[in-house]
């Protein structure tokens, strides 16, 4: 079952090449809820093909799709040339598509070789596995990606960049002829990106199709043929590299010139320079995520930190919450050094920090006013709890922000999305922090809460209090910060203090 | 203006339900195990029987205080019937003993010994704290060591022999009346009175305390916290390895104190004798209802859950059986009690 690597489809038809992939006129709702409207995709053989667009913009529904793990939508997708309606993802690999994730599926602790062959090991007689073959199998298959490895060496010791690759030849040794690559840059670093380029135009040379999808704008420019650009469920532009630079493919991603400008799209900053820092971080730096992060938050500002998935955002919250271990570059806070070992001191400390994910930060099972009173508990009580005090407290927060509904007592568990996200900030206001880390606040709510969240941020930001704000969505950022810092694998690229900032200026300094 | 649709729901009655299911479950357990010894047999269901089940269970429950705080979260501690058995044997170790008992121990003043001893079982509470938390092992591989070390340290001491003296404050805690409940007089005019040994009352105290340290104190509030979600408990900025670390020696001071009137109870301090305590310490907690997940249960659980136990273990004896069976039904009990514990943990979720 193994494929010769240069098993290229070749088919020529009137001197035109069928495409390895064909939809036309694909749509897909989730409940009601449009994900693809009449969309048309190809890929040919030999082509690598750049896809782009925001976040919920409709890529991974159409990559879902051609792997087959939606198998309901409206519309043709043709394989090869031959229609095809794939019922599961084992289809679409029996087919020849396969799909390498941005969370990479390789086991840390097996050696290469079984990466490779997960799952189908060669067996001789018996059901013995054939380790030679398989050794010798593997070394040949990821040199042909341009790696000379030891079959015997464990994944988990290798760099990020060759684990990819080797996953990139698992999928390659299935006999996908199609293969999607998502966000496979946003890990690397540039000498990684090089050679991944190296193996990919290899495979493209040997009449592979390519699906690219990134977020890396340049990535994408220099590796891809031809680049597609999804806005809205809808696909807006597919052209050609050479009639494409950054800025026009920005402009088809957010709709530039069209009459859709609406809240967050563009902002005018107004940092406050002359005011000296609260919190000082300094070349924050853990050896993976973190290269060398610096900001300063000030009292009274909201700084705004925006940079996309894996870019160390994540990393960055936690170091400064005493959460994440970081190996060089220092913290202060007002002066003195402010290396926290542990939440507890940070807290102490007056920082206060808001995950991106409320189920990190929220107790489901116990009733609202635990939720909101377990950060004061030292401020109100010595020894014994007083549940009176707490229930009162809780109850002037949920009125302050309009919690819904109003009760201290019922579980939390039973509130929606967005009003747990105002418990979870009515936590911290409980006690005023000094600096309040709030990471990815308005994600994943709907438009009301949303404005709630934000005047409550706004009107904090007004009492004084330093806020940081972390967002891989453009629009946070832009509708709440008075200073802007743009984070690119680990180290800041940008700052922005003053004028007006589209979000075209974000997405093309990230 | 500004509330989801789907927030406007008030008090959910069923939820209410579900979670005090997870006491109802364990109680009616209990009701429908009194009710079936009392009707089968002619001897469980006396006054003097009743004192005698609680007696029977109040070493295991000193232990199952601590164990509850261990539990709440969502962490085991293994170690608590060796940490009583080697703690026991220090402080007869500590005791002059008669001559005939071969052991070459330090013979030291009651109170002097009673403190060492306590420290002794401070000790091995701060080195499961310290393994846990600075070190990072897992509490089930932590306290497993600690169970055999425990074990290397009784079997050291008393070197198989027996001791039989204890100082005299933990010879009237562990084996003294502290006072008696008349019963009236019998037909030859004699008084009749059933004894209530101090066991009982140490018992009662540890869960008074146990209880109002849970529910009344902010170490009780982020012990449920850690219990409950531990990584939103750090995201709040409660100190969860101080936490831990805490539970861990809460527990290794109540095997200890347990271990200490368990030898008094006992009248002698060996090795081994406390090799059941641990299986009834843990399945206490958790019949009665008491999360192994942490987060949810209590000291009333564990409560209901030593007397589903103690009345298992002692309804079984008043019944014409096989006693060899009796091992075996008593495993049964217990298995179906934890089937409804998940059960009840599962409809929780649900609603």
């Amino acid at each position: 079952m193994i494929q010769p690597l240069a098993d290229a489809t070749q088919d020529t038809i009137n001197g035109e090449q069928s495409p390895l992939i064909e939809l036309t006129d694909v749509s897909k709702s989730f409940g009601g809820v449009v994900a693809l409207e009449h969309v048309d995709f190809s890929v040919r053989p030999g082509e690598i093909h750049g896809l782009v667009g925001e976040n919920g913009a409709g890529k991974s529904t159409l990559m879902k799709i051609i792997a087959g793990v939606h198998a309901s939508y409206e519309g043709e997708m043709r394989v090869e040339g031959k229609p095809v309606q794939f019922r599961s993802a084992r289809d679409a690999i029996a087919a020849g598509i396969g799909m390498v994730h941005q969370e990479l599926s390789v086991v840390p602790d097996l050696t290469v070789a079984e990466n490779v062959f997960l799952g189908v090991q060669p067996v001789k007689a018996g059901g013995i596995i054939d380790w030679s073959g398989m050794k010798s199998q593997a070394r040949g298959l990821i040199a042909s990606l341009g790696l000379d490895l030891d079959p015997n060496t464990r994944v988990g010791s290798l760099p990020v960049g060759v684990q990819q690759l080797i996953e990139l030849s698992r999928v390659l040794f299935s006999g996908a002829r199609t293969i999607i690559l998502d966000e496979p840059t946003s890990a690397l670093s540039p000498p990684e990106v090089a050679r991944l380029f190296v193996a990919l135009r290899k495979l493209r040379a040997e009449g592979k199709g390519l699906i690219f999808i990134s977020h890396f704008l340049d990535d994408v420019l220099e590796i891809s043929d031809r680049v597609t650009v999804f806005r809205n469920s809808r696909r807006v532009a597919t052209e050609p590299r050479a009639s494409l630079d950054k800025d026009k493919i920005i402009g088809h991603m957010i709709g530039r010139g069209s009459a859709e400008m609406h809240m967050g799209e563009t902002a005018t900053l107004n940092a406050r320079r002359d005011e000296p820092a609260l919190l000082t971080a300094r070349d924050i730096a853990d050896g993976r995520s973190l290269n060398g992060v610096s900001v300063e938050l000030k009292r009274g500002e909201i700084t705004g930190m925006y940079g996309f998935m894996g870019s160390g955002l994540v990393e960055f919250a936690r170091a400064l919450f005493g959460r994440h271990g970081f190996t060089r570059g220092d913290i202060t806070l007002e002066g003195k050094p402010a290396h926290f070992r542990s939440t507890a001191a940070a807290r102490k400390a007056g920082l206060a920090f808001v995950p991106e994910n409320r189920g990190m930060m929220l107790f489901r099972t116990e009733p609202v006013y635990k939720n909101v009173s377990i950060a004061m508990l030292d401020r109100i009580h010595k020894l014994l709890l007083k549940p009176q005090e707490e229930r009162a407290v809780a109850k002037h927060h949920i009125k302050d922000l309009q919690i819904r509904p109003p009760l201290t007592d019922i579980p939390l568990g039973s509130l929606s999305g967005g009003n747990q996200q105002k418990v979870a900030l009515a936590k911290w206001l409980t006690n005023m922090p000094k600096i309040l880390i709030l990471s990815e606040p308005t994600r994943g709510m709907d438009v009301g809460a949303k404005e709630d969240v934000i005047r409550i941020i706004k009107t904090l930001r007004d009492k004084g209090v330093s806020i940081l704000v972390l967002s891989t969505e453009p629009e946070t950022i832009l509708t709440l910060a008075d200073k802007i810092y743009v984070l690119k694998r680990g180290v800041v690229v940008s700052e922005m203090n003053a004028g007006t900032v589209t979000k075209s200026d974000l997405l093309a300094a990230a | 203006m500004s509330s989801a649709p789907t927030a406007d729901k008030g008090f959910n009655p069923k939820q209410v339900f579900a979670d005090k299911l997870r006491t109802i479950a364990p109680l009616l357990t209990l009701v429908a195990l009194v009710v079936f010894f009392s009707s089968t047999t002619t001897t469980f269901a006396t006054m003097d029987n009743a004192v005698n089940i609680i007696r029977q269970m109040s070493i295991t429950g000193i232990i199952a205080v601590g164990l509850t705080f261990v539990i709440l979260t969502a962490e085991i501690d293994l170690s608590v019937a060796a940490v009583a058995n080697a703690v026991g044997i220090t402080v007869a170790y500590f005791t002059l003993q008669p001559d005939y008992v071969n052991i070459a121990n330090i013979p030291l003043n009651g109170w002097i010994a009673i403190v060492l001893t306590l420290l002794s079982a401070l000790a091995f509470g701060l080195i499961t704290a310290f393994g846990m938390t600075k070190i990072g092992i897992p509490s089930f591989i932590m306290t497993l060591a600690i169970m055999q070390i425990a074990n290397g340290v009784s079997a050291l001491l008393v070197r198989g022999q027996i001791a039989y003296i204890y100082p005299d404050f933990i010879t009237t805690l562990g084996s003294k009346t502290a006072f008696q409940i008349p019963l009236g007089v019998d037909e030859a005019g004699k008084a009749l009175f059933i004894p209530v040994g101090w066991t009982i009352i140490v018992c009662l105290l540890f869960f008074i305390v146990g209880h109002f340290v849970l529910t009344y104190t902010r170490f009780g509030r982020y012990v449920y916290m850690v219990g409950g979600n531990r990584e939103a408990a750090e995201f709040s900025g409660v100190n969860v390895k101080l936490i831990i670390g805490s539970v861990m020696v809460i527990s290794a001071l109540c095997s200890g104190i347990a271990g200490m009137l368990g030898v008094a109870y006992f009248g002698s301090a060996q090795q081994n004798q406390f090799d059941t305590y641990l299986l009834d310490a843990i399945a206490a907690v958790v019949v009665g209802g008491t999360s192994l997940f942490g987060g949810k249960g209590g000291i009333g659980n564990t409560i209901i859950g030593l007397l589903v136990l103690g009345v298992v273990n002692n309804g079984l004896d008043h019944i014409q059986m096989d006693s060899f069976q009796k091992i075996l039904i008593r495993g049964l009990i217990l298995l179906a009690a934890l089937v409804i514990n998940v059960y009840v943990e599962k409809f929780r979720e649900r609603v």
